[in-house]
C-alpha cells in the first residue's frame, strides 16, 4: 500500500486512521472533456456506514466523479479503493459485483411492468428456465421488510408516484447486493413530504450498515441527514467538513467561492390594477391528456404569482398555453383588457408579455448564433434593429453591448456564439431579452435552474426588479424556496388544477408541500381521487 | 544545447497549437484540407495502375483551364452547378434536406422553355426577364409544394422531394415525346426558342459559346449571401434551420419559413434549368438535368452551406468533370475523378473524425506535459 497516499488522507481527513475503514477512496481522480477539466485530481474519503454528501453547484463535477466510481466512465488518472482493496471498475457491472448501487436522477424503470418485476429485472430468478414470479414477489417483500421500504410488489410503476418509484430504485441495487448507494440528486423530484419520507430511508438502511453517497445542492438538506460533506467546485475539492462542525453560510461559500446573500431584498408590494386574468382554462399535454384543468387565476400590476409544484403537473403546459406555444381548448386568457386566447406567440410578445422560458437550450436560445443575435430573438424586424428587411448590425452591436455591461454577461464579446457560454451567462442573456424591451406583464419558468447562487442572486433581484417598476409576474418554479422568496401569493398546482392560493408570510412550506401532494387548501382532497 | 531542445519543442507546441485552434474554428480549412487529401490519395490510385500522377494532374488542369476554350467549356459547366448547389445549401440553412433540385431545374427548364418558345414579338429585354422569372417560379413553385406539405402535414421534405423529381421528369417527358416536341424531328426535345429569348454571348471559341449565364449564377450566389447575412428573411430562415422551437418561441412562424425557404431552394434550381435552356441548349431537352441537380447536394456539402463556399465548390467540381476528357487522352481513365469527388465529399463528411482524432491528439499532449 502506497504510504504517501495514506499520509495524504489522514492530513485531509483527519477523523479517519486508516484505509480499512473506509468503504470508499478515491485517490487523484482526473477526468478531462473536450475543453473541459470535470474532475482535477480530487480525493474522495467515506467512512463505512456514513451519509457523505457531494455537494457543489451544478458542472462542479459531482455526477461526472459518481460515474466514474460506478463505471459509466473511466477516468484519465486516478485510483479507487473499495473496504482498502484497490479496484478496477470498467463498467457497472463490475461496480455491482463491488456491492456499489447507483440511483441515478431519471429512472431506469419499465412503467408497464411490475414493481417487483423492476426489481429483479436482469437478475430473475428462474424455474428451470421459466420466470418465478412467486419467489421474485417473496424477494422483493423479504427486502422491502427488512430495509422498511415498504412498497406494493404487484402495482405497476406507471400507476405509482415518484416518491414510490424512488423506492424502487433503491430496492433494486439492495436487490443486488448494494452494500455503498450513490443517490444523484434524489431529491429534485420528491415533494417536502417525500422528502422526509426518503431520509427515513436513508436512516434506516445507515442503521443496517449501508454506507450512503448523498449528491445534491440544497444545503438544508445536507444539514438534517448527512454525517461529513465534501464540497467541489469547478472539479475540485473545495472543503471537507463534518456535518455538524459547519453551517449552510459556510458550505455555500465553499461552494461559491465567496460570501452569498441567501436572501433577498424584497420591498412591500405596489398592486395596481388587474393586469392578466386566466379563466377555467383547459389545456392538453402532447399525448393529448387535459394537463390543465379549470384553472383560474388574477394578477394585478407589481404582483408576483408564484406557482409551486412537483415537475409534471401542468405547469408547463400553463405556460406555454399563455405564451401562444400550446392550444387553449377551453377557457380565456385576458391580458390588459384583450382577448389573447390562442393568439400567436408574436402577437402575445407584440402585446407585451415576455417569456423566460424553463428550457432554455431547447426554446430559449440559439446556440449556434451570437449573444448579439440571441438578444433580436423576439425583436429582430423592429426598428432600429431591422431596417427595410435589412439587419442593421451597428444597432444591434450598440444593444448587446448594453445588455452585456447591464446584464453582467460574462463573455470575451457580443460575437460569441451563446452556446459557448456557461448556463448563469446563457440564463442572463434570456433574462436580459425578456426584460429589457419593457413588457407589461412576464412569465418566469424555471428562472434559475442549474444556475450558481451568485447567478441565482443576480436573477433575482432583476426579478424583484421589474415587479418594483409594476410589472405583473408569473413566476413557476419547482424551488420552493424560490417561489416563497420572491412570490406575493402562491397558487400551488397538482394534476392540472390549483389546490389553494396563499400569500407566503400566512402560510408554512408543510401546508404548501401537502398542497403539492394533492391536499386542497379548504382540507378536501382533488375530488377524482376519492 | 538544452536551451536549443528547449526552443524547438516550444516552437514545435506552438505550430500544433496553432494548427489545432485553426482546425477547430476554420470551416474554410476542412474543404481544402479535403481536396489535397483526396487528390494524393487519388494519386496514389494512379500510381497503382501504372500511370503517372502528374501526367494526369497536369493533364487535367490544361483540360479545364489550359486554353480559353477549356476556360469556357468549364465556365459552362460551373453556371448550373452553382444555381443547384445554392439551392440545396438554402435549404440546408433552414434545416430542410432539399433533394428535390432535380425536379425543380426540370420544370424551370421547361417553363422557360414554353416562354422562350412561344412569347414571341416582344424585344430581349422583355423576352429573357420573363422567361427567366418563368422557370424561377416553376422551380419555386415545385420546391413549394414539398415545403407545405411539409408545413402543414409534416410529410418529410426528402420523401416528397424525391416523389417530384419521379413527376417531373415524368412530364418532361411527356412534354418533349408530345405537345412541347419539335414538329417533324420525332426526337425527344422541344422546338428552339426566339432568338429574342437567348441570353446575350459573352465570348464563343469554335462551337463553345460562354453566355450572361455565368454573370447571372454568381449574382444569385451574391444575393443568397446578402439575405442569409443582412436580412430579416435571412435571420428567419436560419433561426428555423438552427432551432425550430426557440425561432417559435420568439415569434417566427415555422410553417411560413419552411415554404418560403422551398420556395427559394427551388426557384434557384428553377433557375438553373431556365439558364441552362435559355444560355446554353436554346431547347428543353428530355435529359436536360442530367444529375446536376443531385450534384448540388455534394457541391453544398463541400462549400460547407456558405454561398461562397458553394460557388468555389462547383469551381471544383466543373473543372474536375471538363478536365477529366483531357486526363482520357492522355491515357488515364476518367473516372478517377470520381474517386477524387467521392474522396472529398467523404473528408468532408467525416470532417468530426478528423477534428475529433486532432483533439484527441491535443488531449495526450497536454497530459504529456503534466
Amino acid at each position: 500500500m502506497d504510504i504517501t497516499k495514506n499520509i495524504d488522507m489522514k492530513v485531509e481527513r483527519q477523523d479517519i486512521k486508516t484505509l480499512s475503514e473506509c468503504k470508499v477512496v478515491m485517490m487523484g481522480i482526473t477526468k478531462r472533456f473536450p475543453g473541459v477539466l470535470a474532475n482535477d485530481h480530487v480525493n474522495l474519503y467515506v467512512k463505512r456506514g456514513e451519509i457523505h454528501a457531494i455537494v457543489g453547484e451544478n458542472g462542479a463535477g459531482k455526477t461526472t466523479l459518481m460515474k466514474q466510481l460506478y463505471g459509466l466512465i473511466k477516468p484519465d488518472s486516478g485510483t479507487i479503493y473499495i473496504d482498502g482493496k484497490q479496484i478496477a471498475i470498467n463498467s457497472p457491472s463490475d461496480a455491482i459485483s463491488n456491492g456499489i448501487g447507483m440511483v441515478h436522477q431519471h429512472f431506469m424503470l419499465v412503467p408497464p411492468l411490475t414493481v417487483a418485476e423492476n426489481i429483479v429485472l436482469g437478475m430473475e430468478p428462474v424455474k428451470g428456465i421459466i420466470f418465478d414470479l412467486n419467489k421474485a414477489r417473496e424477494d422483493v417483500e423479504k427486502l422491502s421488510k427488512k430495509y422498511a421500504l415498504h412498497v406494493d410488489p404487484d402495482v405497476k410503476i406507471e400507476d405509482i408516484s415518484v416518491g414510490m418509484q424512488q423506492r424502487v430504485e433503491i430496492l433494486k441495487t439492495l436487490y443486488r447486493g448494494a452494500d455503498l448507494l450513490i443517490l444523484d440528486e434524489p431529491t429534485a423530484v420528491l415533494t417536502p413530504q417525500e422528502t422526509e419520507e426518503l431520509f427515513e430511508v436513508m436512516k434506516n438502511l445507515k442503521e443496517q450498515g449501508k454506507t450512503i453517497i448523498f449528491i445534491t445542492h440544497k444545503l438544508n438538506e445536507v444539514m438534517a441527514i448527512t454525517d461529513y460533506v465534501t464540497v467541489m467546485r469547478l472539479g475540485k475539492v473545495t472543503g471537507r467538513v463534518k456535518t455538524k462542525d459547519t453551517n449552510p453560510n459556510e458550505l455555500a461559500r465553499m461552494m461559491v467561492g465567496r460570501d452569498v446573500l441567501l436572501r433577498v431584498n424584497k420591498r412591500p408590494p405596489h398592486f395596481g390594477k388587474k393586469i392578466f386574468e386566466i379563466k377555467n382554462l383547459w389545456v392538453k399535454d402532447n399525448r393529448r391528456l387535459d394537463a390543465v384543468r379549470g384553472i383560474s387565476l388574477e394578477i394585478h400590476e407589481g404582483e408576483i404569482l408564484g406557482i409551486a409544484g412537483v415537475a409534471g403537473n401542468g405547469q408547463s403546459e400553463l405556460v406555454e398555453a399563455i405564451t401562444g406555444l400550446r392550444r387553449v381548448e377551453l377557457g380565456k386568457i385576458i391580458f390588459d383588457g384583450m382577448d389573447i386566447t390562442n393568439w400567436s406567440p408574436k402577437q402575445i410578445r407584440r402585446a407585451g408579455i415576455a417569456h423566460v422560458t424553463e428550457d432554455r437550450l431547447k426554446y430559449g436560445l440559439i446556440v449556434k448564433y451570437p449573444i448579439s443575435y440571441n438578444f433580436i430573438l423576439s425583436r429582430y424586424d423592429e426598428r432600429p434593429f431591422s431596417n427595410n428587411g435589412f439587419l442593421d448590425l451597428n444597432a444591434i452591436n450598440t444593444k448587446a453591448d448594453e445588455l452585456i455591461r447591464e446584464f453582467d454577461v460574462r463573455t470575451p464579446s457580443r460575437d460569441v456564439l451563446v452556446g459557448a457560454l456557461s448556463g448563469g451567462n446563457q440564463q442572463k442573456v434570456i433574462v436580459a431579452r425578456e426584460f429589457h424591451f419593457t413588457p407589461k406583464f412576464a412569465v418566469i419558468a424555471q428562472p434559475t435552474r442549474g444556475l450558481d447562487i451568485g447567478a441565482i442572486e443576480f436573477i433575482h433581484n432583476k426579478i424583484l426588479e421589474m415587479r418594483d417598476k409594476g410589472i405583473g409576474m408569473l413566476l413557476v418554479s419547482m424551488e420552493l424556496e424560490e417561489i416563497f422568496s420572491l412570490s406575493d401569493r402562491i397558487a400551488v398546482m397538482y394534476e392540472g388544477e390549483i389546490m389553494g392560493i396563499v400569500k407566503p408570510e400566512e402560510t408554512t412550506v408543510e401546508t404548501v408541500g401537502l398542497m403539492m401532494a394533492g391536499t386542497r387548501l379548504d382540507g378536501g382532497h382533488r375530488a377524482n381521487d376519492s | 544545447m538544452g536551451d536549443i531542445e528547449q526552443m524547438i519543442r516550444d516552437i514545435k507546441k506552438k505550430i500544433f497549437k496553432t494548427a489545432v485552434e485553426f482546425f477547430k474554428r476554420d470551416t474554410f480549412v476542412i474543404p481544402l484540407a479535403s481536396i489535397i487529401l483526396s487528390l494524393f490519395i487519388a494519386a496514389l490510385v494512379i500510381l497503382s495502375i501504372g500511370k503517372n500522377p502528374l501526367v494526369a494532374y497536369t493533364a487535367l488542369i490544361r483540360g479545364s483551364f489550359g486554353n480559353v476554350q477549356a476556360f469556357i467549356t468549364t465556365m459552362i459547366k460551373l453556371t448550373p452547378l452553382i444555381l443547384t448547389g445554392l439551392s440545396v445549401a438554402f435549404g440546408f440553412r433552414a434545416g430542410l434536406f432539399n433533394i428535390g433540385a432535380e425536379g425543380q431545374l426540370t420544370m424551370g427548364a421547361l417553363a422557360a422553355a414554353l416562354f422562350g418558345v412561344y412569347i414571341v414579338g416582344v424585344p430581349a429585354i422583355v423576352a429573357i426577364p420573363i422567361a427567366i422569372l418563368g422557370g424561377i417560379a416553376a422551380g419555386g413553385a415545385w420546391g413549394a409544394i414539398a415545403g407545405y406539405l411539409k408545413a402543414e402535414t409534416g410529410a418529410h421534405e426528402v420523401i416528397s422531394t424525391i416523389m417530384l423529381n419521379y413527376v417531373a421528369s415524368l412530364l418532361a417527358n411527356f412534354m418533349v415525346n408530345g405537345p412541347f416536341q419539335a414538329v417533324g424531328t420525332g426526337i425527344p426535345k422541344s422546338p428552339e426558342i426566339t432568338d429574342a429569348a437567348k441570353l446575350p454571348i459573352m465570348i464563343s471559341v469554335q462551337a463553345s459559346s460562354l453566355s450572361i449565364g455565368i454573370i447571372i449564377s454568381l449574382i444569385a450566389a451574391i444575393i443568397v449571401y446578402i439575405v442569409l447575412q443582412r436580412t430579416t428573411v435571412g435571420y428567419e430562415i436560419k433561426a428555423v434551420g438552427f432551432n425550430p422551437y426557440a425561432a417559435e418561441y420568439g415569434g417566427i412562424s415555422i410553417a411560413k419559413n419552411v415554404v418560403l425557404a422551398m420556395f427559394v431552394s427551388g426557384a434557384l434550381a428553377g433557375l438553373a434549368g431556365a439558364v441552362e435552356v435559355l444560355g446554353l441548349h436554346h431547347r428543353f431537352l428530355g435529359t436536360l438535368s442530367a444529375g446536376k441537380g443531385f450534384d448540388g447536394i455534394s457541391i453544398a456539402l463541400i462549400g460547407q452551406n456558405n454561398p461562397i463556399g458553394v460557388v468555389f465548390a462547383a469551381l471544383l467540381i466543373a473543372a474536375l468533370r471538363t478536365g477529366s476528357n483531357q486526363m482520357q487522352f492522355a491515357g488515364i481513365p476518367k473516372h478517377i475523378i470520381i474517386i477524387v469527388q467521392g474522396l472529398v465529399i467523404f473528408f468532408i463528411a467525416t470532417e468530426r473524425l478528423v477534428k475529433t482524432m486532432i483533439l484527441w491528439k491535443e488531449r495526450k499532449e497536454e497530459v504529456l506535459q503534466e
